[in-house]
C-alpha cells in the first residue's frame, strides 16, 4: 500500500481519538470552525479558556513536530486567491455550522443527515472547482 | 476548571499531530484529492475513514454514559433540518477548500510553518467568520446548532 495512505490512516486515527477524547472527557463536539469562530466572532460565551486551549495545542504542537520532522504547505503566493477562498472558507463554514472536522469527522460518524449532506456538497463544490480550475488553467 | 483545560490542549494537540502525520496540513494532497478529473489522490478518504472509525466508538460509549468525564452533558442531537444556509455554506466552503488546499483544522495547524501566505488565509478565514452574522441578518438565514 502507497505509504502516503498508511500515513493518512494513521494521522486519521488520531484525528478521530482526538474528537473521541474531547466528546467523552469534556463533553464537547470537536469543530474547529465552531471552536475557532465563536472565539473570532466574540460569540463564545461558556468555555472560553477551553476552546483557547485547544486552538493552543492545534498550533504548537504541529509547530514542535514540523521542526522535527519537516513540514510543508506547499500554499500558492497569489495572495488575492488565497484571500478569497479563506473569506469563502469562513463565511461557508460558519454559514453551514461546520466544516471538515465537525460536519465530517463528528457528524458522519453519529450518522447525522446534516453532517453527511454538508459534507457531499463540500466535496463535490471543491471537485467541480477543482475542474475549473483545471480547465482555466490547464 | 484546570481539568477541562488541560484535555482541551491536549485534544487540540494530538489533532494537529494528525493533520500533520496525515499529510492534510499539505494543500498539495488536498487539492489532489478534490481534482477527480485528473490525477486523483485518495489519501485524504483514508484520513477521514481513519478518523470516523474511533469517532464512531465514541458516540456508541457516549450513549450508554450519563455523562462526560468531567461533568455536564452530552451534546443533544440537533433538528436535522437542511436548511439553505447549511447548503449555501456548504458550496462557499468547497469552492474555498479547493482554491487554496485549506480548511479551518489545517490552517492552524499549519500556522508556525505556512509562511505569510498560511497567515493571509487565516485572517481572510477570520475575516469571513466576523462577518457571517451580518450576513445572515441580510439574508434571513438563522442560526442553527453544530452538527
Amino acid at each position: 500500500m502507497n505509504p502516503d495512505w498508511i500515513w493518512g490512516l494513521i494521522g486519521g486515527l488520531m484525528i478521530g481519538l482526538a474528537a473521541a477524547a474531547f466528546l467523552l472527557i469534556n463533553g464537547r463536539i470537536m469543530g474547529i470552525s465552531g471552536i475557532f469562530g465563536s472565539l473570532v466572532d466574540g460569540s463564545a460565551r461558556q468555555n472560553r479558556a477551553e476552546r483557547m486551549a485547544f486552538v493552543a495545542g492545534l498550533i504548537a504542537v504541529p509547530a514542535v513536530l514540523a521542526m522535527l520532522i519537516g513540514a510543508q504547505t506547499h500554499i500558492g503566493s497569489d495572495w488575492a486567491v488565497i484571500g478569497v477562498g479563506g473569506l469563502l472558507v469562513g463565511v461557508g463554514t460558519r454559514l453551514a455550522n461546520g466544516c471538515t472536522s465537525g460536519h465530517g469527522v463528528c457528524g458522519i460518524s453519529r450518522l447525522s443527515l446534516r453532517g453527511i449532506v454538508a459534507t457531499v456538497i463540500y466535496v463535490a463544490a471543491g471537485a467541480i472547482t477543482m475542474g475549473v480550475l483545471r480547465g482555466v488553467m490547464g | 476548571m484546570t481539568a477541562r483545560v488541560v484535555s482541551a490542549g491536549f485534544a487540540g494537540g494530538v489533532f494537529g499531530a494528525g493533520l500533520l502525520l496525515s499529510g492534510m496540513t499539505d494543500t498539495q494532497k488536498v487539492q489532489g484529492f478534490l481534482d477527480f478529473f485528473g490525477n486523483w489522490d485518495p489519501t485524504l478518504a483514508f484520513v477521514m475513514g481513519g478518523a470516523i472509525l474511533p469517532m464512531a466508538v465514541a458516540w456508541r460509549i457516549a450513549a450508554r454514559r450519563a455523562g462526560p468525564v468531567l461533568g455536564g452533558i452530552f451534546p443533544a442531537r440537533p433538528a436535522q433540518n437542511l436548511g439553505g444556509d447549511l447548503i449555501a455554506g456548504s458550496v462557499m466552503f468547497g469552492m474555498g477548500w479547493a482554491l487554496v488546499g485549506l480548511c479551518p483544522g489545517p490552517a492552524l495547524a499549519s500556522l508556525a510553518f505556512g509562511g505569510w501566505q498560511g497567515v493571509v488565509f487565516l485572517c481572510a478565514l477570520s475575516a469571513g467568520m466576523v462577518v457571517t452574522p451580518f450576513l445572515r441578518g441580510l439574508t434571513g438565514l438563522t442560526a442553527r446548532p453544530e452538527v
